[in-house]
């Protein structure tokens, strides 16, 4: 048997403490109680927990702390918050209300040494870097046929960085990040699979654990990112609609062999 | 009456999930750095979490009261970097003194598996190692009664060594100790209050000892 285990991670977007999914980050629809959802999939056997909260105000400190405590109470698997961290005192007050790690994104891209300061202070184990990658369209400088290259956007997707994704990843990797959370922007929401270039690149460059998201369709496009070189994956609306458990997620991935927890 | 266990509560990382698991298990549980709580507990748990170095820095003033409920023979679970912290040292902090409870240094994992099979499956391993790993049980005792081949969930770059007083090992790339016992003192370096049903079962295991 393989010593890795995939992990399927369920992600929760959280408004105002209710979840949500968005479709490219803009549509979102209504899918339920955050803590209750994730009891939910804790007892369909997921691995654990990635909490996005995308509230929008001035509140938004206080309903990232709330629920850290809120599903700490209920929740014996690990969970990430993350969602606008973009301080080492709101990342102290999550950890202390239970979540195991915290997620920066936007803040990490802007001040470097957040990456830093969380994790001398906690330990790389609490700190995964979330970064939103678009692929870069090389066809208008004349560079069609050669490696994608992807770059890192911010504020939820609305921001170029001019950073690459690859060479980002490796930095926060320098900086003391334990984990990279790696979001196709342009697969997010569309259903038609993980990102695997970008994956494959992002964690072919890496030492450390790189989760995929943005795309899951079915239950073939968590196999192919897994063999791309993602040792998770994060799923969003294939589980939140129904459409498969995380248990048949399991068996599928099992069945294409590839090591799960059982 | 119900058990008392205290959390070692030393400034470190998230203890909040611990001290909810042992609730749950039946014991009443309280997070706390003072001393006379912690010398009447029935049982003591080391949470610990991060860098070695920084972990025994910040357990330096509860180093008095440890010594005396292990000496008190209290039933005592270290768990993740508070189990490595029971060592001699660590190879994390090569300057830094552990607590001495247990012989032998804390080493980097050896990712390099012996079994050429094993290695074309799983390409090169990642750390931290950052997931559920099976236990195997080498030796039976209270604490792992009924978790023989269960999942745990693992966080960690280093390991203990496998000695006499491993209980458990775990694989990745080669095996490592997952579980240690010597008379009262227990620990595991995964994180049982973060491993759902099995995980609650360990530390009921516990709770049901004291």
């Amino acid at each position: 048997m393989s010593d890795t285990h995939a992990r399927i991670i369920p992600c929760l977007d959280v408004d105002a403490g209710r979840v949500v999914k968005g479709v490219n980050f803009v549509e979102l629809r209504d899918a339920g109680d955050p803590v209750e959802m994730a009891s939910f999939y804790n007892e369909q056997g997921a691995d654990e927990l990635v909490f996005l909260d995308i509230t929008a105000s001035s509140d938004k400190r206080r309903s990232v702390v709330e629920l850290a405590h809120k599903t700490s109470e209920k929740l014996f698997i690990p969970f990430t918050m993350g969602g606008g961290i973009n301080d080492l005192e709101t990342a102290r007050l999550i950890l202390k209300e239970g979540a195991d790690k915290v997620a920066i994104n936007t803040a990490a891209v802007e001040r470097k040494d957040l990456i830093s300061e969380i994790a001398s202070e906690f330990g790389s184990q609490c700190v995964v870097v979330a970064i939103d990658a678009k692929e870069v369209d090389t066809k208008e400088i004349g560079a069609e046929g050669s490696t994608k290259k992807y770059e890192v956007v911010t504020h939820g997707g609305r921001t170029p960085s001019g950073l690459d994704a690859v060479e980002w990843a490796r930095q926060a990797q320098d900086l003391g990040a334990g984990e990279i959370l790696l979001t196709s922007m342009d697969r997010d929401g569309t259903k038609d699979g993980y990102e695997l270039e970008l994956t494959s690149q992002v964690a072919g460059a890496l030492s450390i654990p790189v989760i995929a998201s943005g795309g899951a369709g079915n239950l073939s496009h968590l196999v192919e990112a897994v063999q791309a070189g993602a040792t998770a994956v994060l799923v969003a609306s294939l589980f939140h609609f129904g459409e498969f458990s995380v248990a048949e997620a399991k068996k599928y991935m099992l069945e294409q062999g590839i090591s799960v927890r059982g | 009456m119900k058990p008392f266990v205290a959390v070692l509560d030393y400034g470190i990382g998230n203890l909040r999930s611990a001290q909810k698991a042992l609730l749950l298990s039946g014991a009443e549980a309280e997070l706390t750095d003072d001393p006379k709580v912690i010398s009447q507990a029935d049982g003591v748990v080391l949470p610990g979490v991060g860098h070695f170095g920084k972990c025994m820095k910040a357990v330096e003033k509860l180093k008095p009261v440890i010594a005396k409920v292990i000496e008190a023979q209290k039933p005592f679970l270290g768990i993740c970097v508070g189990m490595q912290m029971l060592y001699k040292s660590s190879k994390e902090a090569p300057d830094v003194s552990g607590l001495n409870i247990l012989e032998g240094e804390i080493s980097l994992l050896d990712t390099k598996s012996d079994d050429t099979k094993k290695e074309m499956s799983s390409r090169a391993l990642k750390l931290p190692q950052i997931q559920w790993n099976q236990i195997t049980v080498r030796a039976s005792h209270y604490l792992l009664e009924g978790l023989d081949k269960s999942w745990m969930y693992f966080v960690h770059s280093y390991v203990p060594p496998i000695d006499e007083n491993c209980i458990a090992v775990s694989s990745y790339g080669k095996e490592f100790c997952a579980v240690v016992a010597k008379g009262s003192v227990v620990a595991t370096q995964f994180h049982p209050e973060k491993s759902g049903e099995d995980g609650l079962k360990l530390i009921g295991n516990f709770v049901k000892n004291l």
